[in-house]
């Protein structure tokens, strides 16, 4: 960029903004609202401006403010985006923006999800550590050795910063074709499970994840991959647990 | 979807994927080169080798469909399960009685 370009002034906003908002239950309807448009506002301040100012009852979630928690995540002109990380400036369209609850969640009301099915799905997907059992574990044992460079390590890495935001669950179409799937966030954990060598039941997460509705049911549309705010790629891990449940059914292991 | 039935599709594709080029090449070649369907039978019948090639292409096919056609159904129809497996199995029979004369008419 060239130093005039630097020093250019931002293009002027119009003063409001006009946005539609969710209101209701899983049937509903969009209510119109004018909100004070500010330079660097975010989806999410619009938002909290609604609820502070103009319509008290809006119910929506979040928590940090800052991309950590995932709690804030909606479905923002179309997209299901994290609201709290998301500029106005870069999703409105023709000065005019529409929130949404999150797709494939039921709405409770407004803009909240019930999250449960989403939640049991990380457990179905054994995504949960499980170590050494019995009375002595760990005990006289020496710590288990992991390498940063081990291709395991890399893969977990590449996998385990998830925020649980469920935006990838709302933008995956299997999702919504199967209520049975169990989704590209349950399985990106699962896959970031298998590739610890510290668990002592890594078989266990393939038998839990090669099943009707489980990773081989992913058609690799990617738009988990597309959409997740914090740039992983659950469609590449799940193509991992795909080549690792085929050879463990080749060689047998996923019989219970 | 089961692991067989993924290892299955999978299989069939990495079997029809040389068979459809050389079915391509083939009817490109006879064509071009003149052959009228009494020249292309008097090749084809009575041969095993042909009989092998196009049997396991039908056989790949049909598999492959069937599966395809069982996971398009259940993601989006609200059909329930066993009508599901019925129609797939159904059609994987139909393709092969289909395609099988198809085979025979050529062959014997």
């Amino acid at each position: 960029m060239t130093q005039q370009g630097a020093d250019r002034p931002a293009p002027p906003s119009p003063a409001m903004l006009d946005v539609e908002i969710w209101r209701g239950g899983q049937e509903g309807h969009y209510e119109d609202f004018r909100v004070p448009r500010d330079e660097n506002q975010t989806v999410l301040d619009v938002v909290t401006y609604v609820q502070r100012h103009l319509a008290p009852a809006l119910a929506y979630r979040f928590a940090c403010r800052v991309g950590m928690c995932g709690s804030c995540a909606m479905t923002v002109n179309g997209r299901p985006r994290w609201t709290c990380r998301t500029h106005v400036a870069r999703v409105i369209e023709g000065g005019r923006m529409r929130i949404a609850p999150l797709r494939n969640l039921p709405v409770i009301r407004d803009l909240v999800t019930d999250m449960s099915t989403f939640f049991d799905k990380w457990q179905a997907a054994r995504g949960r550590f499980v170590g050494t059992e019995g009375a002595d574990a760990g005990v006289g044992h020496e710590p288990a050795r992991v390498r940063p460079a081990s291709p395991e390590r890399r893969e977990a890495d590449a996998a385990i910063e998830c925020i649980n935001c469920a935006v990838c669950y709302a933008a995956c179409d299997v999702v919504s074709w199967r209520e049975d799937y169990l989704g590209p966030a349950a399985l990106n954990r699962a896959w970031a499970a298998w590739n610890d060598v510290r668990d002592d039941d890594r078989t266990g997460v393939l038998r839990a994840v090669a099943v009707a509705g489980g990773c081989l049911n992913c058609h690799t549309h990617q738009s988990c991959t597309e959409h997740c705010p914090v740039a992983l790629s659950p469609t590449h891990s799940i193509a991992g647990l795909k080549r690792a449940s085929m050879q463990a059914w080749l060689r047998g292991e996923l019989k219970s | 979807m089961s692991p067989a039935n993924f290892v299955l599709q999978r299989a069939t594709a990495l079997i029809m994927a040389p068979l459809v080029i050389a079915h391509l090449i083939l009817i490109i070649a006879a064509v071009q080169g003149g052959l009228t369907g009494e020249e292309i039978l008097a090749r084809t019948r009575g041969s095993l080798g042909w009989g092998v090639f196009y049997g396991l292409f039908v056989l790949a096919a049909a598999v492959h469909a069937g599966i395809g056609l069982q996971t398009i159904l259940r993601e989006w129809t609200n059909l329930a399960k066993q009508p599901v497996t019925i129609a797939s199995h159904g059609f994987m029979v139909l393709l092969i009685v289909l395609g099988g004369r198809a085979v025979y008419a050529v062959i014997a």
